[in-house]
């Protein structure tokens, strides 16, 4: 599980994505990057209309459609309004209904580990990106610490997508990079190390990685010689 | 004890959250006389209070607010890119594994021992929830404060002159500066983590 994880191409592929059967494809293969029994973006509004993909059985989501599991959803209520990352064994499954759900959800062929990352909209809207997976509770402990934060990103990009192809939603457009984030990028992509740039704009290396991070985020990468390729490629920067 | 909550929670401590929104009236209004607002119930509050954040509040054993600190991700709206933006490299820091911790507040009498508490409480939170950096939002008398603990953060830059001067700035946690805040705070590194373990929900043990 998760190793030899390479998902730069569905990265790669995911910024040029234009539809809703690419989302469903890309999720597929991202899944497979990872080595785990499942993936899942789930959207729900404040009317509680919901959208989502994922590689869940077609079954299963009917089945959660038919049920309004969305009612009683522990993952749903404990990510509702929250911005940290939940693992699904920190959740309240005590009530009746919710180990009925868990009983129905794991018969539909759903691991007994989660991990789940929510997102909030502008508007009482929110996503929450989850990763499922059949494992003992320390094997998903440490698949959860090595790619957690590979995963929240993975989230974020897979939700700015959706809201970008989604008909009638209106996408904020792109973050540009802020004149410090080119610096940082393109000193980087001249070959240069991070002490180097560090000292070339006069400021620590702490801060330098800072602005790497939220250069890294603005373009979608995972790691920095992936933002890099995406900053020459866009354009962005120019060395 | 350190308690982790998001402001949808905080009806459940009235006399805590009351006392953290007054004491920060008392901070930032009469003591750094900021252009705070502080409304009919002596609570400061702002408009990222309304954002749902997470706030880390050190109760005292009378159940009164100690000191706090306001945590939001910078993938929405947070004071060092509204407010700041200057200070951050001519643009938005914008990732969800930065997040930007503001309002840093003791009550009156409050030793650096709180301090160095919630120092050790945005420790967890990076931990926990995989966080690369915090962002913050300072004022002069908390960097010395941090500074007395020997966790000073790494300044930005600063705006403003004398009381009402303020600095955006990093903080880095190692695990050696986790043990040396943890001394600090007189909590064990363990009980640190179990009160941000409990305050996010089950044990293991305890779970379906």
């Amino acid at each position: 599980m998760g190793n030899g994880v390479n998902v730069d191409h569905v990265l790669a592929d995911l910024s040029s994505a234009t539809a809703h059967e690419e989302l469903q494809e890309l999720i597929e293969r991202l899944r497979d990057a990872f080595g785990v029994d499942h993936m899942v973006y789930h959207w729900v509004d404040g009317a509680g209309d919901q959208y989502g993909f994922g590689t869940y059985s077609d079954a299963w989501v009917q089945r959660y459609l038919d049920r309004n599991y969305l009612r009683v959803d522990p993952v749903v209520s404990g990510c509702f309004q929250r911005f940290n990352p939940v693992d699904w064994k920190r959740l309240n499954w005590s009530s009746r209904a919710a180990r009925a759900f868990l009983k129905d959800a794991l018969e539909h062929g759903l691991g007994n580990q989660g991990y789940s990352i929510p997102i909030r909209g502008p508007a009482g809207q929110f996503a929450l990106f989850t990763v499922n997976h059949n494992c003992g509770d320390d094997a998903w402990a440490e698949f959860t610490e090595r790619h957690g934060r590979d995963l929240i990103l993975m989230a974020h990009y897979f939700h700015g997508k959706a809201m970008e192809i989604r008909p009638g939603r209106s996408s904020a457009p792109p973050q540009p990079l802020s004149p410090r984030e080119v610096d940082a990028m393109t000193l980087l992509a001249l070959g240069y190390s991070r002490a180097q740039v560090a000292q070339t704009l006069s400021i620590s290396e702490h801060t330098l990685r800072v602005y790497i991070e939220s250069a890294r985020f603005k373009l979608g990468a995972l790691n920095t010689t992936h933002a890099i390729a995406r900053a020459l490629t866009q354009g962005l920067i120019v060395v | 004890m350190l308690r982790y909550i998001y402001a949808d929670q905080l009806d459940n401590y009235p006399r805590l959250a009351g006392s953290m929104f007054r004491d920060r009236a008392d901070q930032f209004r009469d003591r750094l006389g900021w252009a705070v607002q502080v409304d009919g119930n002596g609570h400061e509050r702002d408009r990222y209070d309304d954002l749902n954040p997470l706030y880390v509040i050190w109760q005292r054993p009378d159940g009164r607010h100690g000191g706090s600190m306001r945590f939001l991700p910078t993938t929405g709206p947070v004071m060092v890119n509204d407010v700041f933006g200057d200070l951050t490299g001519g643009g938005p820091i914008v990732s969800p594994l930065i997040w930007e911790c503001t309002r840093f507040c003791l009550s009156p009498g409050a030793g650096p021992n709180v301090a160095a508490a919630l120092m050790l409480a945005g420790g967890e939170i990076m931990h926990g929830f995989g966080i690369r950096h915090l962002v913050g939002v300072f004022d002069a008398r908390m960097i010395r404060i941090y500074r007395t603990i020997g966790a000073t953060p790494e300044l930005l830059g600063s705006q403003g002159e004398g009381r009402a001067r303020v600095s955006v700035g990093l903080w880095a946690f190692s695990p050696l500066a986790r043990m040396r805040v943890a001394r600090r705070a007189g909590i064990s590194t363990e009980l640190s983590r179990l009160w941000f373990t409990r305050a996010f929900g089950l044990r293991p043990k305890e779970a379906a």
